[in-house]
Formats: structure tokens, sequence, C-alpha cells
């Protein structure tokens, strides 16, 4: 009996060995495995800085004053002139990114309200996942998309035609982009929204109040911060969108206000100068990565900015 | 977080092409490759040979063919990762340098000439021609940021916005245009619409009533319908459109060009390179014409074979570009009568 039992104990005690030393090996390979993406976006952003650092410094070897990036208003890197001008590019960005977000915030917004709030269970079921296949189209899809068909229909309803509406343009391909942005605001506010818990709704039912009221005296503000973060998610999407404006938008370097006509954004001019053979170690090489910084620290400025708000307006509940 | 998911698809990305194209070596150790490299605007050409030629050889003999610009073409070439290298120019100094230095030496035979056209939007209804002077107003460097509408280039043109669409840095047909209307390859204004993929010019041309663009020959010819060609004035003061006829006349100038491949004389030794270059003489006449290209005379392609057969290396343009040359004077050069 004694022996037996002295046995028990020897396996069991083996057994908590081995337990405990499963649990460091997991700890470890997860731990390898969490910090090897650290390491990574560590290592973009050092390359980054580094060839940028580059940029500058090849800039002024070749006598060209750095403040020009911000007082020429002509973007010609690649060219015998170069011009730094990098409101041309920034411009671009911007207006294919606002075109985008004026249809993918509201769009995707109230699909998230009817969704969470309106839809019967069973519709709910079949309409978000096919709302998310949207995500699933390749974005080459969506370029040719608004080059073959959003554009041709612009210059049919615009008057004018296309004397005003050009074959590339900005409207289209912005357009475009928040088509392909929809499904990440409704996906991400409808969580916001559907995490709200029901004891609120009730509260404000009690208290008398339609359900349009509660939901924008109550729902709403009390998902705000992760409906606000979707739309700062949304809006980093858009700014370092590539194929969808590179194919659509035009790549013409001039700066313009007008969205009927082509831009070139930041991620456009990237991918022109890397389909060319372009020689490591020279201006226009280092280019691409003052380009890359850019949209680096814009996104970064919008992360930072989502961050605090979900910290500042976070309701616990 | 965004960019760590990049990160991750892009090393996938990378792993599986490498995978692919082991896959790939490991198949074509089996049969003989020819390896081609080099311009865009030869690639049709050289392609059509290609596919015709693995047909003929019932797939016993496989040919690749890449697309890493002219420039990019001989720096392979010259460091003898290639059997042939497509190119749109003629070898320059610097090229032949490289080659000499690695000890490869090569046969340059021209296969076809390119005529660069201009093109405008079918409606536009003011260009009835164009001078290379008034080409020149338009794509110079001094024009950047200045010349915007199209009656700065010429007072009877309407004041509508000019959009310019032209040629990436990178490609040999931005080389040869800046040379022949500018006057110094590689000098051009650079607020315009700059691809290196000539379908995005072409639909930005087709699309736009404003605007002008330039290419190769073949991607007009292919897209007839939705673009306007405009007759250049010639140095006899002659406005001329670019067709096979003007090319062959040597009226359409200064925009038509030769093209060339440039042949590894160490790689000829083997049988399947030699019979590739061969059956790319022999075809030419036949095979060139639909691609949208303009064949050289039946003289050309014979003589190119007797300089296969006898190893004649080097180049006849003593690396440098010639611009405007007809095919009559190439053949001088080459001593073909």
């Amino acid at each position: 009996m004694a022996v037996q039992s002295t046995r028990g104990f020897a396996a069991y005690e083996a057994q908590r060995l081995r337990s405990k030393w499963m649990d460091r090996i997991m700890r470890v390979l997860t731990g390898a495995f969490a910090y090897f993406s650290i390491i990574v976006t560590v290592g973009i952003t050092l390359i980054l800085i580094y060839e940028t650092y580059h940029f500058f410094n090849e800039l002024a070897e070749q006598g060209i004053s750095w403040t020009q990036i911000f007082t020429e208003t002509e973007w010609t890197p690649l060219f015998e002139v170069p011009k730094f001008g990098v409101v041309v590019i920034v411009v671009g960005t911007l207006m294919t990114t606002i075109i985008a977000m004026v249809v993918a915030l509201p769009i995707g917004l109230l699909s998230a309200i009817f969704l969470s709030e309106y839809a019967p269970p069973k519709l709910r079921a079949v309409l978000k996942p096919t709302l998310e296949i949207l995500a699933g189209v390749p974005t080459v899809v969506y370029g040719f998309f608004a080059l073959l068909v959003i554009t041709p229909i612009l210059q049919k309803m615009i008057p004018g035609g296309d004397a005003v509406v050009a074959g590339l343009n900005a409207l289209s391909a912005g357009f475009v982009m928040g088509i392909m942005i929809i499904p990440l605001v409704a996906s991400l506010s409808e969580d916001a929204i559907y995490a709200v818990p029901n004891l609120l709704r009730e509260g404000s039912y009690a208290l008398g109040a339609t359900k349009f009221e509660t939901i924008v005296n109550v729902v709403l503000p009390s998902a705000l911060s992760g409906i606000i973060s979707a739309f700062i998610l949304a809006v980093s999407r858009a700014v370092g969108e590539t194929m969808i404006v590179a194919l659509a938008a035009g790549q013409s370097p001039i700066l313009n206000f007008n969205p009927l006509d082509s831009v070139m954004t930041i991620t456009a001019f990237i991918v022109q100068v890397s389909l060319g053979d372009t020689p490591t170690g020279t201006l226009p090489f280092f280019t691409i990565f003052f380009g890359g910084f850019l949209l680096f620290v814009m996104t970064l400025i919008l992360n930072v900015l989502a961050d605090w708000f979900v910290r500042r307006y976070r309701l616990m509940y | 977080m965004r960019t760590t998911t990049k990160f991750f698809a892009l090393t996938a990305a990378v792993a599986l092409t490498a995978s692919v194209a082991g896959v790939r070596q490991v198949i074509a150790q089996t049969r003989p490759v020819v390896k081609v490299d080099g311009s865009s605007t030869v690639f049709p050409i050289t392609e059509a040979m290609a596919e015709q030629f693995q047909k003929e050889k019932k797939g016993q003999v496989q040919v690749t063919v890449g697309i890493s610009g002219t420039g990019g073409g001989f720096k392979k070439f010259c460091n003898g990762e290639t059997d042939i290298s497509n190119a749109s120019r003629p070898i320059l100094k610097r090229e032949m340098e490289a080659c000499r230095s690695k000890n490869i030496s090569y046969i340059e035979l021209p296969v076809a000439f390119d005529a660069l056209s201009v093109v405008v939007n079918p409606r536009n209804n003011w260009v009835k021609q164009l001078t290379v002077a008034e080409l020149k107003t338009m794509w110079e460097p001094a024009a950047q940021g200045k010349i915007k509408t199209w009656n700065q280039v010429n007072p009877a043109w309407p004041n509508r916005p000019l959009k310019l669409f032209g040629a990436g840095t990178d490609s040999g047909t931005f080389d040869y245009f800046t040379e022949a209307i500018v006057g110094k390859a590689k000098s051009s204004r650079g607020d315009y619409t700059a691809s290196e993929d000539d379908n995005v010019l072409v639909q930005g041309v087709a699309t736009d009533v404003n605007a002008l663009g330039y290419f190769g020959y073949a991607y007009y010819e292919a897209n007839a319908k939705r673009l306007k060609a405009v007759p250049i004035v010639n140095a006899q003061g002659k406005a001329v459109l670019p067709s096979r006829k003007t090319v062959e006349d040597g009226s359409y100038n200064p925009l038509s060009r030769p093209i060339f491949i440039y042949v590894n004389s160490e790689s000829l030794r083997r049988p399947e390179v030699r019979e590739f270059v061969e059956f790319y003489q022999r075809q030419g006449s036949k095979l060139i014409p639909p691609t949208g290209y303009i064949p050289l005379p039946a003289r050309a392609y014979a003589a190119n074979l007797d300089n296969i057969r006898r190893r004649k290396t080097g180049t006849v343009f003593g690396g440098e570009n010639k611009v405007g040359l007809t095919i009559d004077q190439l053949m001088k050069m080459e001593r073909i009568n």
C-alpha cells in the first residue's frame, strides 16, 4: 500500500514537473512571436529614419536646400530639374483620403447602426458577412473598377464630360477607396455599438425615450470612443492605400486642388519609382524612403490620436 | 500593427516566389534554356519569336524573356547572366566597358524599326501637325511649371489645359524621345504623368480631350480607335504620320529608330541559342508585322545571319545613340547593300 502511494506521488510529481516545463516553453515560444512583430516594427522604423537621414544628406550634397521641401510647389525628383515640393503629393494624398472618408464614414456608421440596433438577428447574420466580403476584394480589382467603370460614369454624369473630368482623376479613385473602406468602418463601429450594455438602452426606454432618441442620446455617445477609433483607422487605411490610386488617380505630379483632375499620392510616387530600375544610393532612391517616412509619420499621428481618444472618452460600464 | 501585417504578407510572398522559382529551376534543368532580358519595347517581338520557336521545338527548348529595361538588361548581360539582351537603343560606352571588363563579347543585330508615336485624343480638333520645335516647347525642362495650356505652344490653339503623358525615366523610349526632341538624353520636364506601363498612357490620352502623349508605335496601332496620331514635321519640312511605309522610306523622322538584340558570342556556341537567334532572323519578315513594329528589308536579316556565322562582334554605333536614323542609313552603317 505504502509503496503504491509513493509511486503514485512520484508520477504525480513527474507530471507536475512536465506541466511546469510545458508552461515555460509555451511562455517563451508565444513571447518570441509577440516580440517578433515588435522587433520588425522597430526595424522598419529605424530603416526609414536612417534612409530619410541619407535623403537629407544627399540633398545637402547636391546643394539643394532642405527648406524647398516646404516652399517649392513642384515635385519632380527624377528629372533634370529636381524639385522637392512635397506639398504636391501630400495634397494628392489628403484629397483622395478626404473623398474616401466622405463616402466611407457616413455609410459605414449608418450600416453599423442598422446592423446592431434595427436588423433582426437573422438578417444581421447574413448582412454582416456579406459586408465583410467587400473587404476581401483585392485592391487591384477596385483600381480597375474605378478606372473602367466609375470614371466613365462620372464623365457621363458631370456636366462638361471629359473636358472637365480627366480620365484619371482623384474623385473616382477616392470614391472607390471609400467603398473599400466601408466594411472596416461598419464592422469596427458595429462592434463598439453592439458592446453597449442593454441596461443602458433599457434605462433609456424606461425614461420614455424612443428608439431613435435612445440611439442618438445614449448608445452612440457610449460607443463614441470605439467609433472614433474606427474612423481614425479608416483614415490611416486610406492614406496608405496604393493600388487604387496608382491605377486610377493619374500619377500626375502637379499641385492641384480639383478632385476632377489627376493627382499623385505619396504611395503612387513610391510605386512609380520602384517600377523602374532606380540605382541604389541615388537621390531618387532615397526619395522613396522619404515618402515612406512621410506616410509613417502621418499614420503614426493618427494612431496616437486614436489611442488618446479611446483613453479620454472610454466609458466604463 | 498594420506595418507588421504588411511585412508578414511580404515575407510570405517572397517565400512563395522563391519556392516557385526553385521549382521552375528544377524543371528547367531538364531542358536547355535561352535567357533573354532587356527593353520592354523589344519585348513583344522577342516574346512572339520565343513562343513560335518553342512551339516548333515541341517544348524541348525553353526561352525566358524578361523586361528590366534596356539599361537593366545590359547590366545583367554584361554580368554574364543572360544570353541575349533586348535593346531599344545601341549599347552605350559605359555598357561596352562593363562587358569588356567581364570578357563578354557580343554580336549586335538590328531586328526592326519602331516609330515613336505622338498621340492626342480623337476629339482633339485643333492639332493638325506638330513640329519638333513645338514638341520641344512642350517637353523641355524649361517648360516645367510654365507651359500649361495649348495656346502657350501655338497661339492658334485654344486656351485649354495641356495634359502630358509620357514614358518613365528608366525606359529607352524616354531616352530616345528626349534626345530626338529636346536634344539631350534624359532632359525633360518632370510635371507630367510618367509611367513605365504604356497601357496607363494609352488610357490617360484616350479619356482626356486635353491630353498629348508619346509611346511606341505598337501601342498606338493596338489602340488606334481610341487615339489619334499626330503628323510630325520632318527634316524635309513635310508633316508625316507614323506608318510602316513612312518608316521604310525614311520620311517619318526624327522619331523612328532601330531596335536591337545583342547576343553573347560565348552563348552562341550552345546549339539552342544559335538556333533561336537564327530562327529570329529567318522569321523576322513574317512574325514582326503582327507585333506592330516595322521589319527590316530581307537583305538586313540575311546580313545578320552572315554576321552570326562569322561571329562578327562589336557595335557599329561606337557607344553612342544616333537620332533620326533611317533604314537606309542603318543599312549603310552595317555595310549592307
